[in-house]
């Protein structure tokens, strides 16, 4: 099993209970994915997710922890080399997008991946033992509409900062995220600019963020996805200070397996591409979760993990 | 749930400067010339700190890491003993791109010395007429010196103070051998993001192509944050997986400086700090010396 998220996890479970040894790779030093580096604390404690390891640990499965599959080991040379029958890929979604906008290198522009990651697997919340620091923020932007959106709002009003804003391109209705989350961000006095993009990253002299150039959106007829398309109005910038941009708008497929195993077919984002029964391109190879289906759920990850055991265990003897 | 890599040995080159050797013998297989590794001291509250790989030991299956003690995380570091564990994950980036060019200048800055070693023995290896250019502030801090003679052509020499070779900046000699002719066919720059710039700009008017390896700050080093995002030709681009070696005419390095400093104040504060209880450590321990 590449990966140690909710998809690797559950794949590992179902192939262990039929008798076959099973190894996980996972480059961090901590089992869990996204539910441990992602997923804040105040959502879901992390010692939740420790003790689900620890099951599969007390079951015979094997961790091989900052172990990165591509660099550490080439995908191939685990089946060829070294005597796997199978391998899972369920390396998660990787690569944070940004919005191609001016001065989005400025410092304290993040990605929210960042931000929590900094926040949630290095603990920088814990200000007298955590090493790492966290950028000091009173006025904090975060761009985007969906839960890791919230999320990084949320964290941000908990790490001290004085107002969060939200800002998205529609309005409540089209906000990816779970209205639950989507309310218990507005309790906590987070506010929300609905129809609001920003086009630039403002700095000050130093290079820091000072504030973003923000326009105004209307909404059109429905696009692709159904939802009403923003359209600009024009003449509607405003700059607004901010001193924090943490930037939320969504994943592409981290390159590295792919780049590094040429026989893996991927479609144009990255995305590996799999058959009905989780399996890619290459024989005895499988992929599920967010490296197969783009940023989706934990309940998707580990029904994609599920169904590549199966598979799996089906051509394993 | 085995997570850590014991340390091997460990050696304090000059007051600032350490050399680790640490268990680790996947990334020993795997790693080639200009990859670096992401190191931790703990696993719960530590800053994971990326480092080049200064040399690895196949058989012994160890690789060397090369350190100097800037802020909290490196100064925690720098207290790990044989034995104890250490987080490691690696190795990282894309290895330096070796052929053979002809003539290979390589600038090591500092403790940029220990990383560009590899490299030079590489370019060695590939059949390249190899000059290094060693700088370093003062004496104490030029690493690396016996392993750079033995695996270049020549070793030219330049301190700050004039403490060892020329006093000069690495730049005055990197220029004079530019006007040569021929000129280096390939400069390749691993130090201070600073001395990195300036010799992109020494070696821009005379056309020669010139690496340099970006040291950003880093997060999880396998492209999941962006944190360490750069500007190169007008692209970002991610030094964990896209580098960490670029064209250094490309850079943007007041950027990359400017991102580099974003926590400099906290961490300035971190080395005071730490600096002092190391001062005090070591004094505790010298008079424990002294009563025996
Ligand atoms: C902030 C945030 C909040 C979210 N909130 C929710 C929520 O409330 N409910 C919900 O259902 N979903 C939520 N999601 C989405 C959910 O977390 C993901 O869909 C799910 O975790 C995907 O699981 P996965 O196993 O595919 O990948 P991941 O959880 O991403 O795990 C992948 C693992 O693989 C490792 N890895 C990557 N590359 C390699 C490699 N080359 N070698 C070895 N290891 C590698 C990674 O380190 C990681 O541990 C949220 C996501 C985020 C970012
Ligand atoms: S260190 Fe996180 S993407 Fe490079």
């Amino acid at each position: 099993m590449v990966g140690a998220g909710p998809a690797g996890l559950t794949c590992a479970v179902d192939v262990r209970r039929e008798g076959h040894e099973v190894t996980i790779f996972e480059a961090f030093h901590k089992a869990g994915g996204v539910m441990v580096y992602g997923i804040p604390e105040f959502r879901l404690p992390k010692a939740l997710v420790a003790d689900e390891a620890g099951v599969l640990e007390s079951m015979g499965v094997r961790f091989e922890m900052n172990y990165l599959v591509g660099r550490t080991r080439k995908l191939l040379a685990l089946l060829k080399d070294d005597g796997y029958d199978a391998v899972f890929i369920g390396t998660g979604a990787g690569l944070p997008k940004f919005m191609d906008i001016p001065g989005e290198n400025l410092v304290g522009v993040f990605s929210a991946n960042e931000y929590l990651t900094r926040a949630n697997l290095m603990k920088a919340y814990d200000r007298v033992r955590a090493a790492t620091p966290i950028y000091p923020s009173e006025r904090v932007a975060v761009l985007g509409g969906g839960n890791v959106a919230m999320d990084a709002a949320r964290m941000a009003l908990r790490l001290g900062a004085e107002e969060v804003r939200v800002l998205y391109r529609r309005t409540r209705e089209e906000m990816p995220a779970r209205a639950e989350e989507v309310v218990h961000a507005m309790e906590e006095g987070i506010i929300f600019d609905f129809l609001r993009s920003p086009t630039k990253v403002l700095g000050d002299d130093s290079g820091r963020v000072a504030a973003l150039e923000v326009q105004s959106f209307e909404l059109g007829l429905p696009d692709a996805s159904g939802r009403r398309r923003p359209m600009a109005v024009r003449g509607s910038e405003e700059i607004i200070p901010f001193d924090t941009v943490i930037v939320a708008v969504g994943n592409e497929s981290n390159p590295l397996i792919s780049r590094t195993t040429p026989e893996l077919n991927v479609d144009k984002w990255g995305h590996i591409l799999v058959d009905e029964k989780q399996k890619t391109s290459m024989d005895l190879v499988y992929a599920g979760g967010d490296i197969v289906l783009g940023a989706a759920t934990v309940i998707l990850a580990m029904g994609e993990g599920r169904r590549a055991a199966q598979a799996i265990n089906e051509v394993v003897q | 749930m085995h997570s850590q890599h014991k340390v091997i040995s460990k050696r304090r080159l000059s007051d600032e400067v350490y050399k680790m050797v640490i268990e680790a013998p996947l990334v020993a297989r795997e790693r080639k010339a200009g990859q670096f590794v992401i190191v931790q001291y703990d696993e719960d509250y530590a800053e994971r700190i990326p480092l080049t790989i200064a040399d690895a030991d196949l058989e012994a299956g160890t690789v060397t890491l090369v350190f100097q003690t800037v802020g909290a995380s490196t100064h925690k570091l720098a207290t790990k003993e044989p034995g104890d564990g250490i987080v490691l994950l690696g190795p990282l980036g894309n290895p330096t791109h070796i052929e053979k060019f002809g003539w290979a200048v390589c600038v090591g800055g500092g403790i940029g010395l220990a990383p560009l070693h590899p490299i030079v023995k590489a370019l060695k290896a590939a059949g390249n007429r190899v000059t290094v250019i060693s700088g370093a502030r003062t004496k104490d801090l030029l690493v690396m010196q016996e392993e750079m003679s033995a695996a270049a052509d020549e070793n030219i020499l330049v301190t700050d103070d004039g403490s060892a070779g020329r006093k000069a900046l690495v730049t005055e000699p990197l220029k004079e051998l530019c006007t040569l002719s021929p000129s280096p066919d390939i400069v390749v720059a691993i130090g201070p993001p600073i001395m990195m710039k300036f010799c992109a700009e020494t070696t821009r008017p005379f056309g020669v192509k010139t690496l340099a390896s970006l040291n950003t700050i880093m997060i999880d080093g396998t492209g999941m944050c962006g944190g360490c995002r750069v500007s190169v030709g007008g692209e970002t681009k991610f030094v964990c997986v896209d580098g960490p070696e670029f064209d250094a005419h490309q850079v943007d390095w007041a950027q990359m400086m400017t991102r580099l400093g974003a926590y400099k104040a906290i961490e300035k504060a971190h080395h005071d700090k730490c600096h002092m209880e190391m001062e005090i450590q070591e004094k505790i321990d010298a008079e424990k010396e002294g009563a025996k």
